[in-house]
């Protein structure tokens, strides 16, 4: 048996786990595995700017692959910024695994220097967490941080493993275990047979039926058979924003997004629906508006791998729990073999009715005049010019909504956002661990000016790496969103959310950088600017595009009601 | 309602915390905690009492559940079960009220567990009601001192919380 020191121990069995890239930032407590970095070449170390951007890349890259995410870090300081993006991973159940260098075991508790409780800080938002205790450990310790992570509902694991532990001078038995058998943890797989054929009886005899796919299909990687089972049903179907791609967009039966600033069709069909089936959702509160008066007249039948995600928020009539896969595997081996016959008088009706709804086509894009830019047409313009083929992150604001509203995802795992924390500083680096996962694949990033600034110096990384990152900022020269609902809310006060004398040069800045600048402030122009941008594929290129400051993303529901109660335009309402 | 959970915990360094951290995360309500080592060195048993609707325990079991090192749970108050809880309480006793003390620590088979010429250090066990009528049987202004355990409980019958 080979002898290895423990800090190679944890390299060599991220290897062993299939560990191909991992994104981190050194420093003292994390030198010993840093040298054992260096001394192998099977797993690709990224050096990121700032370990908020680590997680967020291996986010990204996890969220595009299905393959967990990994991350390094040191104490201390590294640890605690690469919290944002653990508590990011957390909320969209996204598998990642952060290992994190801790003080001296001899050291702990003293307030040492670059000392923190990382367990501690973490543990709120790990889907579980691991100290080590020795270095023999490290291989089982591995192999259940993947387990974990990866299984059941995804999230992250945080390894917390103090530097006397990686010392190189001593040496272990090395062995990866084969697999894993955890008596206090068990994944949930096949729901349960009778309240599947329940839950299907409903609705083959539903009126008004819709389906609500989330994150956990995507997750689930199971959107091949929700797409399947939607077109023997011909019922409607809608998306959350993390579930965007889990249904082809471009097809009929898809009636957009829910929620919050979801399209008119979508929110109105959920509300005058009889039968909602949730899958892989969770009844999010902007979805639901407020959950007493959700869905007034639907049976709700729920399904998802996380038992403590049904009847969380809205009580589920029929509960399933179990994995998605296999859930909609037997949902549709019993649809084909159902005596109960799709009502197809209802259901025309329930269709015509939708169309007048989705005739309403309530985000058609009015020019502003002027050769002003809406913010809506830039998104249109990236569509275009990638062809609908794009891995698309966004940051948070108005541009993410603009961005899931007219990028129309066909693909599961095409759109990656921050859709439970919104965090702001997501995009960008997360597009860098798409591309590292995708060379040949457009990388683009919707972003904001305010957003952008939060991760900004990954523009060295991309320089570093050589990633051709397209960045297309909606810059409207405020915090858009801030200032949408402060124009709602707080009779146009502007608090704190506008800054444009104090704007950055972004063409310069990428330049100084080492990158591509555009900036487009014409509408006429914006097209083919657009093209040459992404023509210049193997280069980052940030597009600049200056946007209408005024425009407010809608549909918006309207707080406390329904939802059916929305906010159209700045004049209209439901 | 009041509900008893009690869990089979993994004995590791940490465990306790990710428990008492999800009722504070979550706001959920912890009004008393025991906790210690089982038969099994590996396991620790913790119970739990709290209060909640039954949309709000549902909840609770299922967070619970989700956390890896919990191994098992129950919630006793669903059905037969025993209640202990300990307390030991210091009071007042000097004079004339010495025997009524006594006459009541009796009644509630309660036991003088120390005695000076002033105070009587009082062990007493049982439900948590009990406790609270005896407290109330003496009186608050001779009670100088309350220490109680927290409720611990185990299901009647056959029915047993191991792996
Ligand atoms: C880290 C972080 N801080 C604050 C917020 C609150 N917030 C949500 S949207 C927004 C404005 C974002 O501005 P910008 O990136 O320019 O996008 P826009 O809305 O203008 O399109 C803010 C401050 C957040 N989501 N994340
Ligand atoms: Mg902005």
């Amino acid at each position: 048996m080979e002898l290895l020191s423990g800090g190679e121990m944890l390299i060599r069995a991220l290897h062993d786990e299939g560990v191909e890239l991992l994104f981190g930032y050194p420093g003292g407590a994390a030198l010993h595995i840093y040298d054992a970095i260096f001394n192998q070449d099977k797993v690709e170390h990224i050096l990121v700017r700032h370990e908020q951007a680590a997680t967020h890349a291996a986010d990204g890259y996890a969220r595009a692959t299905g393959r967990p995410g990994v991350v390094l870090v040191t104490s201390g300081p590294g640890a605690t910024n690469a919290i944002t993006g653990i508590a990011t991973a957390f909320m969209d159940s996204i598998p990642m695994v952060v290992i994190s260098g801790q003080v001296d075991s001899s050291l702990i508790g003293s307030d040492a220097f670059q000392e923190t409780d990382m367990v501690g800080i973490s543990r709120p938002i790990v889907k579980h967490s691991f100290m080590v205790q020795s270095a023999e450990d490290i291989p089982i310790i591995v192999k259940k941080a993947f387990y974990i992570a990866t299984t059941g509902r995804p999230g992250p694991v945080v390894i917390d493993v103090p530097k006397d532990v990686t010392d190189p001078a001593r040496k272990f038995e090395y062995r990866y275990p084969e697999s894993v058998k955890m008596r206090s943890y068990s994944v949930p797989s096949k729901g349960h047979t009778g309240q599947i054929r329940k839950a299907v009886e409903i609705l083959l005899s539903a009126k008004r039926p819709v389906i609500y796919a989330g994150g956990g299909v995507i997750q689930g990687n199971a959107s091949d058979l929700l797409t399947r089972m939607a077109r023997i049903l011909g019922y409607p179907v809608t998306n959350t924003l993390m579930g965007l791609g889990a249904f082809p967009a471009p097809d009929k039966q898809f009636v957009g997004m829910l929620g919050m600033h979801g399209t008119y069709e979508a929110n109105m069909a959920m509300h005058g629906s009889d039968v909602v089936l949730g899958i892989g959702v969770r009844f999010d509160d902007r979805v639901t508006n407020a959950v007493s008066k959700f869905c007034p007249g639907a049976k709700i039948l729920h399904v998802d791998i996380d038992p403590a995600s049904i009847s969380k928020t809205v009580s589920a009539d029929v509960p399933i729990v179990g994995s998605v896969t296999s859930v909609l595997e037997e949902m549709i081996e019993l649809i084909r073999q159902s005596e109960t016959q799709i009502d197809k008088k209802s259901l025309d009706m329930w269709w015509q009715q939708i169309e007048g709804w989705r005739a309403k086509d309530c985000l058609k894009v009015t020019d502003a005049g002027n050769d002003v830019i809406k913010p809506q047409q830039a998104v249109q313009a990236v569509y275009e010019a990638t062809k609908g083929e794009a891995y698309v992150s966004s940051d948070v604001g108005q541009h993410q909504m603009f961005a899931a509203q007219y990028y129309h995802f066909n693909k599961p795992r095409r759109w990656i956002n921050s859709g439970g924390l919104g965090t702001m500083g997501f995009g960008f680096p997360a597009a860098m661990g798409v591309q590292l996962a995708f060379p040949d694949a457009i990388s683009v990033c919707i972003t904001g000016e305010g957003s952008i600034q939060m991760c900004i110096q990954e523009l060295a990384t991309c320089l570093q790496y050589g990633l051709p990152v397209k960045i297309v900022c909606l810059n409207n020269q405020s915090l858009g969103m801030v200032k949408q609902w402060q124009d709602m809310q707080y009779g146009g006060r502007y608090s704190h959310s506008t800054y444009a004398e104090s704007l950055p040069d972004f063409v310069k800045l990428v330049e100084a950088y080492g990158h591509v600048g555009i900036r487009v402030t014409k509408l006429s122009e914006l097209s083919q600017k657009m093209e040459e941008a992404f023509a210049l594929k193997n280069r980052l290129v940030f597009v600049d595009v200056y946007v209408d400051p005024s425009e407010h993303v809608y549909p918006m529901a309207i707080k406390g009601g329904s939802m059916k109660d929305m906010y159209l335009s700045k004049t209209e309402r439901t | 309602m009041r509900h008893i959970i009690s869990i089979l915990l993994e004995n590791e360094p940490g465990a306790l915390s990710r428990v008492v951290g999800l009722f504070s995360q979550r706001h959920y309500n912890i009004e008393s905690l025991t906790v210690a080592p089982t038969e099994d060195r590996t396991l620790s048993r913790l119970t739990i009492t709290t209060i909640g609707d039954d949309r709000k325990i549902e909840q609770i079991t299922k967070h619970l559940n989700k956390l890896i090192d919990v191994v098992k749970l129950v919630d006793l108050t669903e059905g037969a079960h025993i209640e202990r809880e300990l307390m030991l309480v210091k009071v007042k006793a000097a004079g004339a009220q010495r025997a009524e003390i006594k006459r009541t620590t009796d009644i509630f088979r309660g036991q003088i567990v120390d005695v000076t010429s002033t105070v009587y250090s009082i062990q007493l066990t049982g439900t948590s009601d009990k406790l609270d009528s005896f407290l109330d049987a003496i009186g608050n202004s001779s009670v100088l001192e309350v220490a109680r355990t927290g409720v611990t409980g185990i299901s009647r019958g056959e029915k047993v919380l191991s792996l």
